[in-house]
């Protein structure tokens, strides 16, 4: 139990350290970074929470995939990132003080929820049972009761997949393309000429 | 010492304030605030996680694989627009974005 509390205060403290980063980094590629490194410690409380699957998910979709995606654009554009931190010192106050108000409320409503709510009686995490590990358990549920929403799921990735490609597909003048509509659609007549030469002048053109 | 439901709900509750935090300083900076939000929805799945662990119910797990699956695609149309953006204005500045309307 004691290793179990160490392994909660550190993945913890870990995540919110890199939350923090991520926020207040001056170098957004570091921003990314932390970002990283926030996914992979929430992982790490998944794990502790018994959530294996979506821990592994998690790491999956969020460091494989967004976070790259993040990567890319951040080094991909051209900006001048001091000039967008201009402001950052003047708003700080200001945040500071609604963020404290809103982790004051946000804390003491989970310390009432967590006592006195339907989790309170609550013996501990279970996300598994012996018989039924948790991707196992996660499963049964998904792809009975929930697999118009598992369906729906994927169509929202589609429309996203589709909407990006759409909005930085772009084509640019003047580059030479394969175009195989117009291929398959040439005939003998587009294609070649039949010429008759004269002996002796050969074929102006 | 037992980790409690009470524990994990505060570190969501610290992380959904940091995301909101970081939208707050930095609103020039359309990529932390991407970033941010990404944070505020990762605070709202280790709730979800969370209360399904402790209320031993498996569906609270499934909610959180659909807001990961919504996450990942804000991402990719958040970013698909911040890179036509820059292209058509050669910066990222959020200020100038109310030049789109009308």
């Amino acid at each position: 139990m004691a290793l179990q509390a160490i392994a909660f205060y550190l993945l913890a403290a870990v995540t919110i350290a890199a939350g923090f980063g991520v926020v207040s980094a001056r170098n957004p590629v570091h921003s990314v970074l932390f970002l990283i490194l926030a996914f992979f410690s929430a992982a790490g409380l998944f794990v502790l929470m018994g959530a294996e699957f979506l821990a592994m998910l998690l790491v999956v979709v969020y460091v494989g995939a967004v976070a790259v995606l993040f990567l890319f654009v951040v080094m991909m554009l051209d900006v001048d990132f001091t000039a967008l931190r201009q402001g950052f010192a003047r708003s700080m106050p200001l945040g500071a003080a609604v963020a404290g108000i809103l982790a004051f409320e946000m804390v003491a409503v989970s310390a009432v929820v967590a006592n006195r709510g339907a989790a309170s009686d609550s013996k501990g995490p279970l996300a598994s049972t012996p018989d039924a590990p948790n991707a196992e358990m996660i499963g049964r549920v998904l792809y009975t009761d929930y697999v118009y929403f598992f369906q729906a799921a994927g169509l929202v990735l589609l429309v996203a997949m589709i909407g990006a490609i759409v909005l930085t597909l772009r084509h640019k003048p003047g580059v030479k393309r394969q175009v195989i509509a117009d291929q398959v659609a040439r005939t003998p007549d587009s294609g070649m000429r039949v010429v008759s030469v004269k002996p002796g002048e050969g074929i102006q053109e | 010492m037992i980790i409690g439901l009470a524990h994990y709900l505060a570190v969501a509750a610290i992380l959904f304030t940091i995301g909101v935090f970081g939208i707050f300083v930095n609103r020039k900076n359309i990529i932390v605030i991407l970033m941010s939000i990404e944070l505020i929805l990762l605070a709202v799945n280790i709730n979800f996680v969370a209360f399904s662990a402790y209320l031993h119910n498996v569906i609270g797990q499934i909610f959180a694989m659909f807001i990961l699956t919504v996450a990942a695609a804000e991402a990719a149309v958040g970013l698909a627009i911040l890179v036509t953006f820059f292209r058509n204005r050669g910066d990222i500045a959020v200020d100038d974005a109310s030049v789109m309307k009308g």
